[in-house]
């Protein structure tokens, strides 16, 4: 809270009655920016447009330039994040239930985002089905499991090892037979820049449409919060792999902000869905772009 | 954007070239790009900072020998002062106990379960050792069971107490077992914790205690942005830790995480994990690291070209 009013009071003094921002202001902001990894270009990029829209509607009064700030920031947010989406929603398809396919670097918490989801569409009164295709990390299937027992949701796996391609295939078939309203596939965690790896993805994609032509309808990209720029390099590549439609951003209950995905969400135009904060069944929120913003000046 | 990088720096260093020493005035474009480059890279915003600002006081009023160009000479700088930065000497692991004790630490997913059984089996088929693994990890779903798992895949025992809640008991019970059973190194997983958690680092800083290990490892995604100073940090205060784990450097991250903790908290980074596989551990090499955060294929392919 302290820096927080120490930034706002600095901009306000220094806007105060001008048309400029002043310089020290700005090296602040990106102090702030860069340091919540927004990224030296995106934060560049917000400057440029802070400094636009200051020359442009003048300075008009306190809190204006907090408004401002704001506004630009989030602008930079791809369009479907409203800012005040309250419901984990799930769309209705006449091919039978909605596929979320969740994907993902090593470690950043795509088990446990399926786990937290399958609470929340669960306590909707949904008929949710787990499928366990990540049969490469030690002890997955069991975690995924331990999962599926705490939210009270069958899960379809198959033996460590096996393809996942083929795990994928039965739990939707499974799921369709069992007129489940969602169902959600785990993959095991890889660098996008493992070629096979990736490759065994597309894969795992395309044989679900053997079973529901227009499945997976969600291919979530789980981010770590803390990660850096490297995030940028992985929402590439796995959007070449398979077209990821959203993205959830964990482990923001600790210091790390996020801010990458301000650049990611910009350039690929795709939507942040969720945020992780804590490792509890209930600790999946659904991103609000302001309340994220104001994170960073916090 | 690291193509916009070259882009620049080659512009940068053109400004250098043909001039006969280095002044303030023509290195300053030049800092800019390597504080930009650090940058991208996630070295600390401060830490960038400070380094730049230590290379300029380096690089002025250097005359430029007749061998190297000044663009040449302000490469070789920041090189020279990123791999000082980084560590000089390959640090090696204390095995001195009866038996040894180490102690993982580190946030969630940093790969602390995973180093362990590399860990573990790199003691076990390069140095003769015999390890104990011990599952103090009570919290995340089938922890246990992946301590097993990997156990079982490297030929090494695993010690874990289902349903017991304490790690501090679970560790303690451990190492009795292990001086039992002619353990001579026992390496002791822990849940994943964030830094502000207070309970949690009041667990590890329990079982850290009790442990007295001859080694408290901190292992740390290489793919971490500017919270790793924070991290580091936190971590250092309570455990004191003896070194620094750099996991997933096969990944195409730069790493500048690596300089930011080494700043930070000055403690060597003694192994790094390059892959999933049980055999993907290397021990650390500070020069490499420096060439990789600043993309330094590129910058002397760069400067050979001017
Ligand atoms: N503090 C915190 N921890 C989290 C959050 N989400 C996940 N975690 C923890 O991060 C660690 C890794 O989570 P997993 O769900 O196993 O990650 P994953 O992406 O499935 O990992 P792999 O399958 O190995 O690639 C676990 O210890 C989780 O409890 C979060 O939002 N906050
Ligand atoms: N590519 C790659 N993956 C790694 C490396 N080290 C660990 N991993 C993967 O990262 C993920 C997390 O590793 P874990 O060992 O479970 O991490 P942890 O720190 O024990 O996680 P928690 O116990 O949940 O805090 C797993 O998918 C591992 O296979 C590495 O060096 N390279
Ligand atoms: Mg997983
Ligand atoms: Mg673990």
């Amino acid at each position: 809270e302290k820096s927080k009013t120490t930034f706002f009071d600095k901009l306000n003094k220094a806007v105060a009655g001008k048309s400029k921002v002043d310089d020290s202001v700005l090296d602040n902001l990106e102090e702030i920016l860069v340091s919540s990894d927004v990224g030296v270009t995106t934060t560049l990029k917000i400057i440029d447009r802070i400094e636009a829209r200051v020359a442009q509607d003048k300075y008009v009064g306190t809190g204006e330039l907090n408004k401002i700030l704001r506004e630009e920031i989030a602008g930079l947010l791809s369009e479907i994040d409203s800012g005040n989406a309250t419901d984990f929603v799930v769309p209705k398809h006449t091919t039978g239930p909605h596929v979320i396919m969740v994907v993902g670097v090593n470690g950043v918490g795509k088990t446990t985002t399926i786990g937290k989801l399958a609470h929340q569409f669960k306590s909707q009164g949904l008929n949710v089905v787990l499928g366990a295709a990540d049969t490469f990390r030690a002890a997955a299937i069991d975690q995924l499991q331990v999962w599926a027992d705490r939210t009270g949701v069958p899960i379809v796996k198959q033996e460590m090892g096996s393809d996942p391609a083929s795990v994928a295939f039965d739990t939707l078939q499974s799921g369709l037979n069992q007129n489940a309203d969602v169902i959600i596939i785990d993959t095991a965690g890889r660098l996008h820049n493992k070629v096979n790896l990736m490759n065994e993805l597309t894969k795992v994609k395309r044989v679900m449409q053997k079973v529901i032509t227009d499945a997976p309808h969600d291919v979530l990209l789980v981010l770590d919060g803390s990660t850096g720029q490297n995030a940028f390099e992985q929402a590439k590549q796995f959007t070449a792999a398979t077209e990821v439609t959203s993205l959830a951003v964990t482990k923001l209950d600790g210091t790390a902000k996020g801010g990458v995905v301000i650049g990611i969400s910009d350039q690929f135009q795709i939507p942040v869905k969720y945020i992780g904060v804590g490792e509890g069944i209930d600790d999946l929120q659904v991103f609000n772009k302001f309340e994220f913003v104001d994170s960073f000046f916090k | 954007m690291f193509d916009n990088l070259s882009d620049k720096l080659d512009k940068a260093l053109h400004v250098l070239k043909g001039h006969g020493s280095i002044t303030e005035v023509n290195v300053a474009e030049t800092l800019k790009e390597v504080r930009r480059a650090l940058l991208d890279a996630d070295v600390n915003f401060k830490i960038a900072k400070d380094f730049t600002n230590t290379v300029k006081e380096k690089a002025l009023g250097q005359n430029v020998l007749t061998a190297l160009q000044p663009s040449q000479l302000m490469v070789k700088i920041v090189k020279d002062e990123l791999t000082a930065l980084m560590g000089g000497d390959v640090a090696g692991i204390n095995l001195k106990g009866s038996p040894s004790v180490i102690l993982m630490s580190g946030l969630q997913g940093s790969g602390k379960t995973t180093f362990s059984g590399k860990l573990a089996n790199f003691l076990k088929t390069k140095k003769t050792k015999k390890p104990l693994l011990v599952a103090c990890d009570v919290y995340r779903p089938a922890a246990i069971n992946q301590l097993h798992v990997v156990g079982d895949q490297i030929g090494v025992e695993v010690f874990s107490d289902e349903g017991n809640m304490d790690p501090v008991d679970i560790a303690t019970k451990a190492v009795a077992y292990a001086k039992q059973n002619g353990h001579n190194v026992v390496i002791v997983d822990t849940a994943g914790r964030l830094a502000v958690d207070e309970e949690m680092m009041k667990e590890i800083e329990n079982v850290h205690r009790a442990l007295n290990p001859d080694e408290t490892l901190f292992v740390v995604d290489a793919m971490t942005g500017q919270d790793a100073v924070n991290t580091a940090k936190a971590f250092n205060d309570r455990l004191n830790f003896d070194g620094v784990i750099l996991t997933k450097l096969d990944g195409d991250t730069r790493g500048g995480a690596a300089i930011s903790i080494k700043t930070v908290v000055n403690k060597p980074i003694k192994f790094i994990g390059t892959g999933e596989k049980m055999d993907a551990i290397d021990v650390f090499y500070p020069e490499r690291m420096a060439d990789r955060i600043l993309g330094m294929g590129d910058v002397i392919s760069l400067v050979e070209r001017a």
